[in-house]
């Protein structure tokens, strides 16, 4: 089946497969990143801006904050998670705390 | 591409949904297809139905929408009783007991943990005393808000609530405006206070006089979410009551055929009108969608308006003991945070008919009036004990506290908000003293953004964050100053970003003795902000800790409900049957 991903609520959740997965007002830890000027930004999702699937990763550019410095703005893609079998649909989220390191592209999920 | 809601709403929405929520529901919870819930719970909120937030999967906070705020004789007990019976959760709050209600900033009713099992006798209840959850949520007419007083006000110029009234009867359930574009929010205002907050509407109506005629002047496109505030924009239209429902008809057919069905996050009415300006919406709605030729704008009254507008005359926030003019008294009561416990409101609703007419109304501040009182019931009302705990004379903090729901149901929320703006106005009551002359002081506490507490337009504005404490993540604020309505209305300076949550009182502390102190006479707070730069506003005072204690700094969306003993997420009892017992789960 195809894994079916979407953000809902005004960005307030990414829904995989009809579960909610991955919840706004998590840290993030972003490594080699772009968003601000800290080495390590310590970032606050507040809200899901896209969602795309890049298999196995799904994948999210969230709104949100560096708690750090303040800057605020948009990520790049972070994978919050990967759907390693897409017959058992079965979601492994990332941990948010630990360190990410964006990327530029992904394969984009319909607009939501 | 229209967006994936967009597609789940172009195959089931509006009035139709009822078969499908009733068949589920008399299934149970587990009837619902596991790869259609997403689907289906967006499609419910029409129905004023909202899933609550992970960790509490299969129980769903109800809307019943009240236009302009009005609970007629009778409803009151109706609304009780239902809290009592169905809106009871797994765990109690400990500051508001085991069922309880929330009166809204848009003069709503909000219950939480109902079960689907239960909707259909609750509905039949409500309905059968004329209340409804029709269009509470979703993407439609949303609950039509006013001047809470409108027909029992004495600075009224046009009774709004029969104008209200109409348009509450003609877009309910009307299939034209049934699946718009986003949510659809509405102002009536018949005073000339501007207590209907049209400001910050998608849709407002003001009073106005166009030769010697009292009608309406008509703005568009305010709203206050996503960092993206915007006051409503007058689009140089004036109408007389009888057209209302007219013009309202065309902005929203406007709205229904215009509006981003693409991208939700563009999709309110106030981006179109940035797209646009106010000359081509006045034009497209008048070559499109009216058949009449609309009026030019009216003489509005917004230099007479007082509500909110950061001085203290006027009526203000209708707390307190006002003359109707039929020369009965209306009373306002002040809920702290807009919540209320079950035992509570029946109580109120038998204080209603024991000493009024049996009417209530809710604020946009969250509060309650009893109307229709005469002068020799009075001071028996007064008297009562449930009075001492919703005062019509309460402490300025009290009285200007407001709070959104926060991550206690809340998906969206970034901290907890209620329990703690209790906590916060009962700590600031005990440990500052506000500047003589001081009555009226407005803090908003907003989870997150989309602002459902109205922070921008408050003294003191407290938005959700986060920070770090000794290297710990904590529940933080970011601090805005200066916000209110009135005539020129003005959105808060945010000047203090990302204040640990048990620092904010302090700050608070530190702010007002600071305006004591430097303020010129007569100086209000708002004149007083806006009389400092940026810097200068940053230099207002410190956070700090205070003995104030705060018992939900970590992170209380990571919880199944912040309140619990084990609050842990694996915890939780969710989801659960209709008689509220676990399922057992698919792992």
């Amino acid at each position: 089946m195809t894994t079916d991903v979407h953000q809902l609520d005004d960005g307030a959740w990414i829904s995989v497969n009809d579960s909610r997965e991955i919840n706004v007002s998590d840290l993030w830890l972003l490594a080699r990143h772009e968003f601000c000027d800290c080495e390590m930004a310590d970032f606050l999702a507040e809200g899901v801006v896209e969602v795309g699937v890049d298999y196995p990763d799904i994948d999210a550019r969230f709104a949100g904050r560096c708690i750090q410095c303040g800057t605020e703005g948009v990520t790049d893609w972070l994978t919050v998670g990967r759907v390693i079998d897409p017959e058992d649909g079965q979601f492994y989220g990332v941990v948010p705390e630990s360190v990410h390191v964006p990327r530029k592209r992904t394969r984009l999920a319909r607009p939501e | 591409m229209p967006s994936k809601v967009e597609n789940w709403k172009s195959e089931v929405y509006g009035s139709e949904i009822r078969e499908h929520l009733m068949e589920f529901a008399e299934e149970g919870w587990d009837a619902i297809p596991e790869d259609e819930h997403d689907a289906w719970f967006e499609r419910f909120k029409w129905w004023g139905l909202y899933h609550q937030r992970s960790g509490q999967e299969s129980y769903f906070m109800m809307r019943i929408g009240t236009p302009n705020g009005v609970i007629e004789s009778g409803q009151l007990e109706v609304i009780g009783e239902i809290a009592k019976e169905y809106a009871t959760g797994p765990v109690d709050n400990p500051e508001f007991g085991a069922a309880y209600c929330d009166w809204t900033t848009r003069q709503s009713i909000q219950l939480h943990w109902i079960k689907l099992e239960d909707v259909p006798e609750i509905f039949e209840k409500l309905e059968s005393n004329g209340l409804s959850t029709q269009q509470a949520c979703g993407d439609s007419w949303r609950n039509i808000v006013g001047c809470p007083v409108a027909g029992k006000d004495k600075h009224e110029h046009i009774d709004a609530w029969p104008v209200a009234e109409d348009l509450h009867e003609e877009f309910k359930g009307n299939d034209d405006y049934a699946n718009l574009p986003r949510k659809w929010k509405v102002s009536v205002t018949g005073c000339d206070q501007g207590c209907g907050q049209g400001d910050i509407n998608d849709l407002a109506f003001e009073p106005a006089e166009k030769d010697g005629e009292l009608g309406f002047n008509v703005r568009v496109g305010g709203g206050l979410s996503r960092k993206e505030p915007r006051f409503a924009r007058d689009i140089d239209v004036w109408v007389p009551p009888e057209q209302a429902s007219d013009v309202a008809a065309g902005m929203s057919a406007l709205f229904r055929e215009y509006g981003d069905r693409e991208d939700r996050f563009n999709a309110r009415i106030k981006f179109l009108m940035d797209e646009w300006g106010p000359e081509k919406m006045r034009r497209v709605l008048q070559e499109e969608f009216v058949d009449f030729e609309l009026p030019t704008a009216g003489e509005d009254m917004r230099d007479q308006y007082t509500y909110n507008a950061g001085h203290d005359d006027g009526h203000g926030d209708h707390v307190g003991v006002h003359e109707q003019p039929d020369g009965n008294y209306y009373v306002g009561l002040d809920v702290l945070v807009g919540r209320m416990g079950a035992d509570d409101t029946l109580e109120l609703a038998e204080l209603a008919e024991e000493y009024g007419s049996g009417e209530v109304r809710l604020t946009q501040r969250q509060n309650v009036i009893v109307t229709d009182v005469p002068e020799e019931n009075l001071d028996a009302l007064l008297d009562e004990p449930l009075l001492e705990d919703y005062s019509p004379d309460p402490h300025p903090f009290m009285r200007g506290s407001i709070a959104c729901t926060g991550s206690e149901f809340c998906s969206l929320s970034i901290t907890e908000t209620k329990n703690r703006q209790v906590r916060y106005a009962r700590w600031l009551k005990d440990n500052v003293d506000l500047p003589d002359g001081v009555e009226d002081f407005h803090i908003h506490l907003s989870g997150c953004t989309a602002s459902c507490a109205q922070p921008q337009i408050a003294d003191v504005s407290l938005r959700g964050m986060k920070t770090r404490k000794d290297g710990e993540p904590v529940e933080a604020f970011d601090i805005g100053l200066g916000g209110g309505l009135g005539e020129d209305p003005h959105f808060a300076d945010w000047v203090e970003m990302r204040v640990a949550a048990d620092e904010v009182p302090g700050y608070i502390q530190n702010l007002l003795a600071t305006y004591e102190d430097q303020r010129e006479d007569g100086e209000t707070f708002r004149e007083f902000v806006a009389a400092r730069d940026e810097d200068e506003l940053q230099d207002l005072a410190e956070a700090e800790e205070t003995s104030y204690d705060d018992p939900y700094m970590h992170n209380t969306k990571m919880t199944w409900y912040p309140y619990a003993e084990d609050d842990d997420m694996n915890a939780s009892p969710a989801p659960t049957d209709g008689s509220g017992q676990p399922l057992p789960s698919d792992d």
